[in-house]
């Protein structure tokens, strides 16, 4: 039965693949679907089916209580939604901390990917750094910076102080900063992932671009806008896709700085929507959060992904 | 100008090395600092002196080795099935076209897109109904799955590099379907195997939501869980046996990603975006 198939798939390139019989085509979709049934049915029952009934408990009234009775609401939690402000304040949190984010992540990869490949001293230092933050657990980059911003014993408000700065910041509990500050974070531990992308696509770049580009007379910048953007850039809307939804999503890192504190200040959707269900135990509104959220992240991708491909289009 | 290029390279090098480098250099400073040194108002990145005494302590107190213990668990058994389920899987994934690849590489997408709490509140509803909300055996379900897309997409990865053309050959040699994949496939992918698994290992090793969620009881804590509870009551935190604790619990996946760094690099990423 094998060996039958084996030709028939050799031949099933251009030019122009011949019919295959009708039984070795049988043979094989059986042989798929034995190879694949065994992921299917965990993934399927553990993973397809918890999301669907997640975006079907977001239409009900469901409460995490003991012997739950629920009925189904219709759209209620998303209008009751329309009107909460701490909800949409939160939304709004999360996309300043998810876009600042992932802007930065993507400016210091970057920078950090061209050192990286040029010829420089340290660079085995520097590869081995700039890949441990992406290994740490999420609660130890948490408690580690949680002790750099110490506002009594930190090294940061010491090193401030040493030069002459107000040395008493509190940054993880003041109204203004906190936010910054866990976005420096964010970006600490999201750099890595982004860096070794980048790094990778730097290295498939042809040298003789960049040599074309130096005899025509081209400076460091100019080679790097005319030759290199240009040839990282599906790269760089892929990782930055990712990264945008990675950093929307994530929710142990800031749960343990900060909690989502002070007075809500960096209160990510996330943390937002587990305080519903968990805290407040109405898990079919805060699956309407799930919802909705989900909804505006797609959309906004969407957006992003269609302007970067038609500018592709338009650079050729 | 020339010249001037190399210094701007260097600085710029020697800051991220310290944005970089300077927290874990922190952490392991104050790993092995005394608690009045911690407490001290003169702060400095070298010790006075050393004190080992945190890591026994860390170890000693608190659950520690109990949470260690279970996380160990947690992660061995979801990585052999998260393995286990992916083979096939995978190979199907990489070798078959058509609809159903189609389908599979959608799911893998769409299953990164969608926030975990989506998938934990029926899971949790799920998970209570059959008594399992507080129990490792319920996490190590949760764990599995949610490894489980990404890992796929591995290993389709790897299986996609074995040239075909191998397998045919031993097709044609007449070794039958089965003989090929054990013969053939197997050994060449075995290192993909090896750092999916790694891979697996260290996301439920580091997981740190779900088990949130999950656990209720400390003697079912897993070791992030532990660790959080350290820095529950404000001010009265042991920060030297916390450090010391918070390095122990990052060890398993510095040890891998110092392993599978020069695949790292090589494109193991560029490779899953890229599909």
């Amino acid at each position: 039965m094998s060996t039958a198939t084996a030709p028939a798939r050799t031949s099933a390139r251009p030019p122009g693949p011949p019919r295959r019989s009708g039984a070795a085509t049988r043979a094989r979709r059986r042989e798929a679907a034995a190879l694949v049934l065994p992921s299917l049915l965990p993934v399927l029952v553990l993973s397809v089916a918890p999301l669907v009934v997640g975006i079907a408990l977001a239409f009900t009234d469901a409460r995490l209580v003991r012997r739950p009775e629920y009925s189904v609401v219709g759209l209620e939690n998303f209008e009751r939604l329309l009107g909460n402000g701490f909800f949409w304040e939160s939304f709004r949190i999360g996309m300043v901390w998810a876009v600042s984010v992932t802007l930065l992540q993507l400016v210091a990869g970057m920078g950090l990917a061209l050192l990286l490949a040029a010829d420089l001293r340290l660079q085995g230092l520097t590869r081995v750094l700039a890949l441990i933050p992406w290994a740490m657990p999420p609660v130890v980059v948490a408690i580690m910076w949680r002790m750099i911003y110490s506002p009594n014993a930190g090294p940061l408000n010491a090193a401030l102080g040493s030069v002459g700065l107000p040395d008493d910041v509190n940054w993880l509990a003041d109204f203004s900063t906190a936010l910054p500050a866990v976005v420096v974070v964010g970006v600490w531990v999201g750099m890595p992932q982004t860096t070794v992308t980048l790094l990778a696509g730097l290295q498939q770049i042809p040298g003789e671009l960049h040599e074309a580009a130096s005899m025509d007379g081209a400076g460091a910048w100019r080679r790097f806008t005319a030759v290199t953007l240009p040839s990282l850039r599906p790269i760089v809307t892929s990782i930055t896709s990712l990264n945008f939804i990675w950093n929307f999503n994530s929710f142990s890192l800031v749960y343990v700085l900060t909690e989502g504190g002070p007075g809500g200040k960096t209160m990510l959707p996330m943390l937002f929507t587990y305080l519903e269900a968990f805290k407040n135990r109405n898990i079919g509104y805060a699956a309407a959060m799930g919802v909705v959220l989900v909804v505006v992240v797609v959309a906004l991708l969407t957006v992003y992904l269609w302007s970067q491909l038609r500018e592709e289009k338009g650079a050729r | 100008m020339r010249t001037l290029v190399r210094p701007a390279q260097y600085t710029a090098l020697a800051l991220y090395i310290v944005f970089l480098g300077f927290p874990l250099l922190w952490l392991l400073s104050a790993s092995v600092k005394s608690s009045e040194e911690l407490n001290s108002l003169t702060v400095s990145l070298l010790p006075t002196e050393w004190r080992w005494d945190n890591y026994s302590q860390a170890l000693e107190r608190q659950g520690l080795v109990r949470s260690s213990a279970n996380s160990l668990v947690v992660a061995l058994v979801s990585t052999a099935l998260v393995v286990v389920i992916a083979l096939p899987g995978a190979y199907a994934l990489a070798r078959f076209r058509g609809a159903m690849r189609a389908l599979g590489t959608g799911w893998i997408l769409v299953s990164q897109v969608f926030p975990v709490i989506l998938v934990i509140l029926p899971l949790f509803l799920i998970l209570r109904t059959v008594e399992l909300t507080d129990s490792l055996v319920g996490l190590t379900l949760v764990h599995t799955t949610y490894t489980l897309p990404f890992a796929l997409w591995m290993l389709q990865g790897y299986v996609s590099a074995i040239p075909r053309d191998l397998e045919e050959a031993g097709s044609m040699d007449g070794a039958g379907r089965a003989s090929v994949l054990r013969q053939i496939v197997f050994p060449l992918l075995m290192p993909g195997i090896v750092a999916t698994a790694m891979f697996s290992f260290v996301s439920s090793w580091n997981e740190f939501f779900f088990a949130l969620v999950l656990l209720q009881s400390p003697e079912n804590y897993t070791l992030p869980i532990t660790l959080k509870m350290f820095i529950g009551g404000e001010g009265k935190v042991a920060l030297g046996p916390l450090a010391a604790g918070s390095i122990l619990a990052a060890v398993p996946s510095i040890v891998f990603f110092s392993i599978m760094q020069k695949r790292l690099t090589g494109g193991l990423l560029s490779g899953a975006v890229k599909g």
